[in-house]
């Protein structure tokens, strides 16, 4: 049991939340009134459609897949909404539209590579440039708004307590979430397809069908927290979430989902957001400019991958050195064989 | 069909596919857009796919090894205003030195995201995603927001792009689309002919066995991307001789139209197979695209994005589906060939016999 505890906090979660605690610890000290409620409550509701959607790629990625697409879904969404009910449609029925067209975006995602057996990479790099582009069909370089109270207060008016109706809606993702992956059978099935999807099939698993659905979830998630940037923004262009996509995965990376699927928990994505979120508003804070917060999450994106490489590369060599264990066997045939000239 | 099979292998397929639909597309724009067929569109179609075409041989290098650079963007802005903001400040450097720094800032950009995936063990993806922000956020902060505008500009770099080296009837030769034919040929001869340059088709098809095989994989991954540096720090200044005004934006998104060029081109993405001759065809059929589908009359310029993403869609697809039935249609082909062989082989042989 201590073992186990000892190891947890050896862990990448462990790892996360030492982080956490000392952000928060400097911000807390630095700001009165950092750890106030209200302002964590801001501090969520600034990010929570980019949050959502976090949520939604960490499927994607356990199921050894990517999703480029997700910020051009969510401004198609944002986009749809703002021209619907600049045409009279109301706003509920624009809604409904909104979230048929993220649901139609990932079917046609999904199509590509469950059926046809497309690379998801091109697929939805594809999907990043051309949803964009029937967003700017309806939208033009317009700015559209004009939305209804009740519809802009849903990233801001408290509903419960203090808490917005995004927030609120997030939170539920979350549990939802956890629980699909950590306790479902399809969320099993995400493990299973993402860490060797030839395994899965043999073993009966309908790939197809798990790869689809997840296309799908990803993109009606994405236009869901389009139409509530929409909602909160107050207007839309043809530019609107553009560039979502490198925060929303560095936040599923850092969580310690791997890139090539089959691994990963949403405790740690949470972590991590909570990690990027305080640390961002610790920086801002700081007076550290909106773009060079970017680069530093750029930085620490590659550094969640390096680190751990780099730490495993030097425990491997000095083990190696020791005469603990052998080396891998990467490492044997590497050392024994060499290199013979290459001919063309 | 099959007689065609045993002769050209299935990915000449593609390359003259790519030929005969930017053909027909020319043909079509020329029927419906007054003056298509002029000198000025060349100019303008040449000197655009000139840039996107050193970087699509760049990427398709580092592709082949089953990697991808999403930085090139931001290594293209960041070259272009800094050496443009070199040049304000003293106009009267040799061009040859302004070159060779533009080279040298890619390479060593390139070489940081070689550094990461080859030794780092960084997955591409996540590391070019990262360096592509850092570039971008480093020339922001460094440039604070200045802009490098034309008449800072020396004489000779302005008058770059309008110098024609020499005319095809109304067609303009320019020096921009001369450097991008060089490049194209140079590396695509490097690729057949080098060991380095096969050595990143065996990585690429399998990077396991290319490493049990002896081959330097780590090495020459990261040559792959210190020279693709190299091209978008080239397409920087480029990037700079073209346009002259250089903003902290400059550059951005190129990414995706290099990447799309490179699989519409017909790199496979997943590393292995592809050619420069492919991908700059898909250069100049995503640049005809887009820099014609706005002027057909009654179209709106917001079509395009939407037909580009379509296009990669379709390219892939196709590579996938119908390439895949070629080869095996070509592998049959040979099997039959091999056979005759040997068949006329035995009763040759028994013919001659003692």
């Amino acid at each position: 049991m201590a073992r186990d505890l000892v190891r947890r906090l050896g862990s990448w979660e462990g790892l996360l939340l030492v982080l956490l605690l000392a952000i928060v610890a400097v911000n807390a000290v630095s700001v009165p009134g950092y750890l106030g409620v209200q302002n964590q409550i801001n501090l969520l509701q600034l990010n929570v459609e980019k949050v959502i959607v976090v949520l939604a790629m960490t499927m994607v990625i356990i199921a050894g897949e990517i999703d480029l697409s997700i910020a051009s879904v969510m401004g198609l969404a944002a986009v749809l909404v703002a021209w619907l009910t600049e045409r009279g449609v109301s706003m509920e029925l624009a809604i409904v539209i909104a979230l048929l067209a993220g649901v139609l975006a990932g079917a046609f995602n999904g199509f590509w590579v469950a059926v046809v057996g497309l690379p998801s990479l091109a697929v939805t790099l594809a999907g990043l440039i051309g949803f964009r582009g029937v967003a700017r069909l309806f939208i033009g370089d317009r700015s559209l708004g004009g939305f209804p109270d009740w519809f802009t207060g849903l990233g801001q008016h408290p509903l419960l307590g203090p808490i917005p109706f995004a927030i609120l809606a997030f939170s539920v993702l979350l549990v939802v979430a956890a629980i699909v992956l950590q306790a479902s059978g399809f969320g099993r099935l995400l493990y299973v397809v993402g860490s060797s999807p030839d395994v899965a099939r043999y073993s009966g698993v309908r790939v197809r069908r798990v790869k689809w659905s997840i296309f799908i979830i990803s993109s009606t998630v994405s236009a869901f927290a389009g139409i509530l940037l929409a909602a909160r923004l107050g207007a839309v262009r043809g530019s609107t979430a553009e560039g979502f996509e490198l925060d929303i995965i560095t936040m599923v990376l850092l969580g310690g989902v791997s890139i090539f699927g089959g691994s990963g928990r949403i405790l740690g994505v949470f972590l991590s957001i909570l990690l990027i979120l305080n640390l961002r508003n610790g920086l801002g804070l700081l007076n550290v400019s909106g773009n060079a917060q970017t680069g530093v999450l750029g930085a620490l994106l590659i550094l969640s991958v390096l680190v751990p490489n780099v730490a495993r590369g030097v425990r491997g060599r000095l083990q190696a050195r020791g005469g603990r264990s052998l080396p891998p066997p990467g490492r044997l045939t590497e050392g024994a064989e060499p290199s013979p000239p290459v001919g063309g | 069909m099959t007689a065609l099979l045993q002769r050209i292998r299935p990915e000449r397929f593609r390359e003259l596919a790519l030929v005969v639909i930017i053909l027909a597309l020319i043909a079509f724009f020329g029927s419906q857009i007054p003056d298509f067929a002029s000198g000025l569109t060349f100019t303008r179609i040449s000197t655009s796919v000139a840039v996107i075409a050193v970087l699509a041989v760049g990427q398709t290098m580092v592709v082949l090894t089953r990697n991808i650079d999403l930085s090139v963007g931001s290594i293209v802005g960041l070259v272009a205003y800094f050496v443009g903001t070199f040049l304000t400040r003293d106009q009267g450097i040799n061009p040859i030195v302004v070159i060779a720094m533009s080279i040298g800032i890619g390479a060593a950009l390139g070489a940081v995201n070689g550094l990461l995936v080859a030794w780092g063990r960084v997955p591409a993806i996540i590391a070019t995603l990262g360096t592509l922000a850092i570039y971008r956020v480093f020339l922001v902060e460094a440039s604070g927001s200045r802009t490098v505008t034309t008449d800072k500009l020396p004489d000779w770099l302005l008058q770059l792009p309008r110098v024609s080296l020499f005319s095809v009837g109304d067609f303009d030769i320019l020096p921009l689309a001369v450097v991008a034919v060089v490049v194209i040929i140079a590396f695509q001869l490097m690729l057949r002919y080098l060991p380095f340059g096969r050595r990143l088709f065996a990585i690429g098809s399998n990077p396991e066995a290319a490493r049990v095989a002896g081959f330097p994989v780590q090495r020459d991954v990261f040559v792959a991307y210190l020279l693709n540096g190299g091209l978008a720090g080239l397409a920087g200044f480029m990037f700079l001789v073209r346009f002259g005004n250089i903003t902290v934006t400059a550059g951005q998104g190129l990414e995706l139209q290099v990447v799309a060029a490179v699989v519409v081109g017909g790199v496979n993405i997943f590393g292995g197979s592809g050619s420069m001759i492919g991908a700059f065809l898909g250069a100049v059929l995503i640049d005809l695209l887009q820099q014609s589908i706005i002027r057909l009359p009654g179209i709106s310029e917001f079509v395009r994005d939407a037909f580009l993403g379509l296009l990669i869609l379709l390219a892939v697809a196709s590579d996938k589906v119908i390439l895949g039935r070629l080869r095996a249609l070509a592998a049959r082909a040979r099997r039959q060939q091999e056979e005759e062989r040997l068949h006329s082989d035995a009763t040759g042989g028994l013919g001659s016999g003692p």
